[in-house]
């Protein structure tokens, strides 16, 4: 592998990282702790939205981003011939 | 079959399935032993890191915590989960493609420094053992309860029961008896909160039981809170109305965003959890089992948040305003026909867990915001006398009275809530024994974990790398087959510490579990980010930014939890809960300033930085 197509791959696969982080960091510290209150205003069935989000909602998407990081990386993976 | 003979058969059929297990998948070889052979499917690491990772808090304590802190419990659910997503992500597929056994290794080989290592070693058997201190009381806790033995009986058993397959089996045999014990985990878990959120809001999946109606109307005993309520409405109204704050009301958010990203890095910087991903085939798997491993954590993390909801208010509707004597004895009936019967209240009373002060002497008990017994943390000291109703006597001096609305009775100690939640609900006596076993199987599970990471530890990295280092090759002069003696002694050394620790626990378990994940946090997840993603980084940096980060975590927590700091003197305002967050950025920083200043890190160090990078190439997990 060459050393230019090495670096491609890299910031490739650290631009996929830090997109899934951003929402990360969104769901959680910011639907869940920093706009907590503010999303609270917000009710659903009785249950307000920024308590959902620290109590259940985040966990959800954590789940999400994981299985999708693992889709995204595979196809770079193949895209710069890395795959096992 | 009465109750006794329930918990009796379901606790025993689930330890002869562990130990069958474990016979079944003896290690043969220290890579067996270390990491399973490297060959375990992605789902079935993912089920035994789900259960490795899920602790006797977990299933023991965290639902009571969040019932008791509400919004800012929060914390708990988020950093407990969310550090998967940075597992996965940051570090789990480039430690597989390192490809070594343990995170000493990767500390030591990365850093090219025995120091490097040997603190990573003391680091992990410190972080380990604090852990498995907590384990061993939960294993007690559920022995004294459910098996009416005492504890020390109890967690000697627990010991012989980890003692068969941890140094038998290693981590193939940890790994596959993890999955059975998920199994029992998880289904103790749901079907109780399953049972909850029908009988609370009549929905089936506890998870939507939240956003549901009550089914039944209750006085909080100041007010009648109509059934068709929202079951947050009801919760959020009665707490108010007995002078506690609105559930759903955060309260510190700084504080809790420093607790959080402490939990979240902890959890990915705690060895145990990342030894897991060193046990599968390829770097792909590496990253699929930490989904998985998060998805089967997230089956019981979400139900958590309704566990907590449904038991306060239960505890509220079935607690307030009843007779005691008549309660605990024969039960009575509520208003809308419901049978309440206050057995359980008296057998947690018993164990010392539970306890009510009739401070008005009307012979009916009130719950309300307020200590009840004069203590500082409102503990009652039993004097060993019984009234004449039958309740335990105490010693406490009466607490100041007069509080709105009314003088709060009783002390619920949080660790019940969820063991006695089948009781309080007069769900079916196999349900009760199913959460025995359930409790057990989350203790056990971690403990075993916990203890192959110490013994790991002391047998690959500190005799295998350091003390018997052959100088010329750098390789170890023991044999596989007496490293392989070593750790099983190593393990065999660990239990019986951890059991010392379970029979004596020290005072103060509860606070030493921060401890873990704040020097995780500041310690080895730096430590490994910096190593993968800054090919720049050297010994020196790496070596500063580790002192710095835990000596100032640890000096904190030493100071403000156990001398007596005074909490105004916080830093930043942050309690020594969160500080590892704190402790983290400064290694950052400090490495980052140390590494330029300092000759960048020999060219083959950095050709492996670059070699880790690539997936291709993993193979088998090899030995140095």
């Amino acid at each position: 592998m060459t050393e230019e197509k090495a670096k491609a791959y890299w910031k490739e696969n650290i631009s996929a990282i830090l997109k899934l982080l951003a929402i990360w960091f969104i769901v959680s510290y910011g639907a869940g702790i920093l706009f907590i209150n503010q999303l609270n205003t917000i009710e659903i069935s009785g249950v307000k939205l920024g308590f959902w989000f620290a109590q259940q909602g985040a966990i959800y998407v954590f789940v999400i981003l994981i299985f999708v990081y693992v889709k995204w990386m595979n196809k770079i993976d193949e895209k710069y011939d890395v795959h096992e | 079959m009465d109750l006794q003979t329930l918990i009796y058969l379901f606790v025993g059929v689930s330890f002869a399935l562990y130990i069958g297990i474990a016979i079944w998948s003896k290690a043969a070889s220290t890579k067996d032993f270390y990491v399973a052979g490297g060959g375990v499917h992605p789902v079935a690491n993912g089920m035994a890191t789900a259960a490795d990772w899920m602790s006797a808090a977990s299933f023991i304590s965290l639902a009571g915590i969040i019932a008791y802190k509400g919004s800012d419990g929060g914390a708990y659910l988020m950093g407990w989960t969310g550090g998967y997503v940075l597992l996965a992500l940051l570090l789990a597929p480039y430690l597989r493609k390192f490809g070594k056994f343990t995170v000493p290794d990767f500390v030591g080989d990365r850093y090219y420094s025995d120091v490097a290592r040997t603190v990573a070693v003391v680091a992990v058997i410190f972080i380990s053992f604090t852990y498995v201190a907590g384990q061993m009381r939960g294993v007690g806790i559920v022995f004294s309860r459910f098996l009416q033995v005492d504890v020390n009986t109890g967690v000697v058993i627990g010991m012989v029961i980890v003692f068969v397959y941890a140094v038998l089996g290693g981590m193939k045999g940890i790994t596959y008896t993890q999955v059975a014990q998920y199994m029992v985990m998880i289904i103790a878990y749901l079907i109780p909160a399953i049972f909850l959120s029908l009988m609370v809001t009549d929905t089936f999946l506890p998870q939507l039981g939240i956003f549901a109606k009550t089914t039944f109307a209750f006085s909080d005993g100041v007010k009648e809170i109509p059934a068709g309520t929202y079951l947050m409405h009801a919760l959020d109204q009665s707490l108010v109305d007995l002078g506690f704050n609105e559930y759903t009301k955060p309260g510190n958010l700084w504080n809790m965003f420093m607790l959080t990203v402490a939990l979240m890095v902890g959890t990915a910087g705690l060895p145990h959890v990342i030894v897991r991903f060193f046990t599968v085939p390829k770097v792909k798997d590496a990253r699929i089992s930490a989904g998985w491993a998060l998805l089967f954590i997230a089956i019981l993390y979400t139900t958590v948040a309704s566990v907590a909801a449904f038991s306060r208010v239960n505890i509220i509707d079935r607690v307030q305003n009843v007779e005691y004597q008549k309660w605990v004895t024969e039960g009575v009936k509520q208003d809308d026909g419901r049978i309440n019967h206050g057995g359980w209240f008296k057998t947690w009373e018993e164990g010392h867990l539970l306890a009510w002060n009739d401070r008005n002497g009307d012979g009916k008990i009130q719950y309300a915001a307020g200590k009840a017994f004069d203590d500082p943390k409102g503990k009652p000291h039993y004097n060993g006398k019984v009234a004449p109703d039958g309740h335990l006597l105490t010693s406490n001096p009466l607490p100041p009275q007069g509080n709105k609305p009314f003088d709060n009775e009783v002390y619920i100690d949080r660790d019940i809530i969820v063991l006695a939640n089948p009781e309080i609900a007069n769900l079916p006596n196999w349900v009760i024994a199913l959460i025995a076993a359930g409790g057990l199987a989350a203790a056990l599970s971690t403990a075993a974990g916990l203890l192959l990471v110490i013994s790991s530890s002391i047998s690959h990295d500190l005799l295998g790398r350091v003390m018997f280092k052959d100088p010329v090759t750098g390789k170890s002069k023991l044999s596989d087959k007496a490293e392989l003696l070593a750790a099983r002694l190593a393990a065999v050394a660990a239990i019986v510490v951890a059991g010392y620790l379970g029979i004596n626990p020290p005072g103060f378990v509860a606070q030493v579990v921060a401890f873990a994940f704040g020097l995780a946090a500041a310690s080895f997840f730096p430590a490994i980010i910096l190593g993968i993603f800054d090919k720049r980084m050297n010994k020196a940096g790496a070596i500063a930014g580790i002192s710095v980060g835990l000596i100032f975590t640890f000096g904190y927590i030493i100071y403000f939890v156990f001398m007596g700091g005074d909490p105004k003197n916080y830093l930043l305002g942050v309690a020594p809960t969160g500080i590892g967050t704190i402790g983290m950025v400064l290694h950052f920083i400090v490495a980052l300033i140390v590494s330029r200043v300092t000759e960048p890190p020999p060219a083959h160090i950095q050709e492996m930085v670059e070699n880790i990078r690539i997936p291709r190439g993993a193979g088998e997990a090899h030995d140095h």
